[in-house]
């Protein structure tokens, strides 16, 4: 079959590779409907998270219908219509136990890698290089999905395939970053970050009740759908102070709640960007932070920040300072989907939760190399190239 | 030597120094992290998961086949996990070899990592009833790198950690 995969630094293929086969009895076997490009693909694809492989398949955002059943799934069958959740996580360790899906204890074949840069290993993710369990992604016809009756979620009836594409991953990682940081009603909440999971993240904190949310970036395509389709302030980084007009909306306090959806390779005006960018270069430190740092700086004091971006390992500059002194909460995480998206898909089923306008290139498998890089670029407004494997 | 196990080799080499330049940076700030003589492992020899199951589900005479197989080579210690967390099992080798070096696990060389795979299948099959394989898995053409040869050597000793 083919898939869309990862060649080399800055190189994307198109090429044969085999069909997946059940290996475990809790797998399926999944005919992929839909599958997006993601803000953290940039990372592999930049050689910045420096774990892939010539010829690894990409992908980890899909939706799909199930064509084989291993004999310990229970909640499928060979043609249910669904969203899979982006880790692979057991659902039955003390972590998944507790919402936090994606610290499956073993959901990642290959723990050695990240427990030697974090400490410990986290759970595994589809295409997302040999750290996070070596799977393959889901730009490709078929897809194995291991702990299938976890991690793959029935889609209503009335929810479109390009909207319930979403809810893969921009839509639970969204949740999980305003739920982490315990929106409350009333708050005043910034995100950094425009694309899909910040569009998502400012979508959550609404639902839970923040008083007023704003969504900083650069692009006005992207400003622009933060607007029309979900409803939140935006900020345009490049043409505004952001902490001085987050001050001024907030009384002189900052945002209660500041969520950064940008990751290790982050944009921002003026000359840290150029120091942030050649440190990064020299492998000095591995991701660059200027989004962290002015949401720190932003926050009230005894506020918190989340790190919602994709980070790899060390960084340089960290106002620690604030952090301890201004009493803030910091808290990251990769997505805890699963605990999130039965209700994602009810409140896009009510139309609360609208995603296609995210897909704003659709197009199929042969044309990855070409979608990746209007993605990177973001070429005619790209905010995410979809592919459809069956086009 | 090929020119292809070579770059292995030497792909090997890269991985273990770019592995030992992070543990390095970690144990620089993080000095606990070093462990006892740097290697990374209790001065005990145990090696330990906790399984989200009560203690009465773990009988430490009938343990999955990974530790099983390990005989009268290993010994056991079953205990309650504090604040709910489930069971914590721990082995080691009777008889206990140099616990090793950072270096030496990430080459392959470590004399524990069977029991630490063990280990991690044992937990697997208790809270499971399956160990989780990968391979194969779909991929394309690999072109021989010396990137591709470090990720190799590196996903080679990768599914023998996770557990210290």
């Amino acid at each position: 079959m083919k898939a869309v995969t990862w060649r080399g630094v800055n190189e994307i293929g198109v090429e044969d590779v085999p069909e997946p086969t059940i290996h475990n009895e809790h797998d399926i076997i999944l005919e992929v409907t839909l599958t997006a490009t993601c803000g953290s693909d940039l990372h592999l694809m930049g050689g910045y998270i420096p774990a892939m492989r010539a010829g690894d398949v990409l992908g980890h955002e899909f939706m799909g219908t199930v064509a084989e059943v291993g004999r310990g799934v229970t909640k499928h069958r060979v043609g249910d219509r669904v969203v899979v959740v982006s880790f692979t996580s057991c659902g039955q360790c003390w972590y998944c136990r507790q919402g936090l899906w994606s610290l499956c204890d073993n959901g990642n074949p290959n723990p050695g890698i990240t427990e030697a840069l974090w400490g410990q290993a986290i759970g595994g993710c589809y295409g997302y290089s040999h750290a996070l369990g070596g799977w393959a992604g889901s730009h490709a016809p078929y897809i194995r999905v291991p702990y299938a009756d976890q991690g793959a979620f029935a889609i209503p009836d009335g929810v479109s395939d390009e909207r319930a594409l979403f809810a893969s991953d921009a839509a639970p990682t969204g949740w999980t970053g305003a739920h982490g940081a315990e929106v409350r009603p009333g708050d005043v909440v910034a995100v950094w970050g425009a694309g899909g999971v910040g569009q998502m993240a400012a979508r959550a904190a609404m639902l839970m009740g923040a008083e007023r949310v704003v969504v900083i970036d650069r692009f006005d395509n992207r400003l622009e759908q933060v607007r029309t389709h979900i409803g939140a302030d935006t900020l345009d980084y490049e043409q505004v102070d952001v902490p001085a007009e987050l001050r001024e909306m907030t009384g002189g306090r900052g945002p209660d709640v500041c969520i950064e959806a940008v990751g290790m390779e982050a944009h921002s005006p003026g000359p840290q960007y150029l120091y942030d960018q050649v440190k990064q270069q020299m492998r000095l430190q591995t991701d660059r932070t200027p989004a962290v740092r002015e949401a720190i700086y932003a926050c009230r004091k005894g506020g918190t920040v989340f790190t919602l971006g994709v980070f790899a390992g060390l960084v340089d500059k960290f106002p620690l300072g604030a952090v301890m002194n201004k009493a803030l909460t910091l808290r990251g995480a990769q997505q805890h989907g699963h605990r999130f998206i039965p209700e994602i898909l009810e409140r896009m089923s009510r139309d609360e939760v609208r995603t296609e306008h995210l897909a704003t290139h659709v197009m199929p498998l042969d044309d990855g190399p070409t979608g990746y890089r209007m993605f990177k670029e973001k070429e005619d407004g790209c905010v995410r190239a979809v592919f459809r494997p069956g086009a | 030597m090929s020119a292809a196990a070579g770059k292995v080799a030497v792909g090997a080499v890269v991985a273990i120094g770019a592995v030992g330049a992070v543990r390095l940076a970690r144990s620089a700030v993080d000095p606990s992290g070093g462990g006892p003589a740097g290697t990374g492992t209790s001065a005990s020899g145990w090696l330990a998961v906790t399984l989200f199951v009560e203690p009465s589900e773990v009988d430490s005479a009938r343990l999955p086949e990974p530790l099983a197989a390990f005989g009268d080579r290993i010994e056991t210690r079953v205990r309650p996990a504090p604040g709910g967390k489930g069971t914590e099992l721990a082995a080691r080798l009777r008889d206990q070899p140099s616990t090793g070096t950072v270096v030496g696990r990430l080459s392959g060389q470590d004399p524990q990592a069977d029991l630490r795979s063990a280990l991690r299948r044992a937990k697997q099959l208790i809270e499971v009833g399956e160990v989780l394989a990968v391979d194969p898995v779909p991929h394309g053409r690999r072109t021989a790198t010396p990137g591709g040869a470090l990720l190799e050597a590196w996903t080679k000793v990768a599914p023998k950690a996770g557990v210290r």
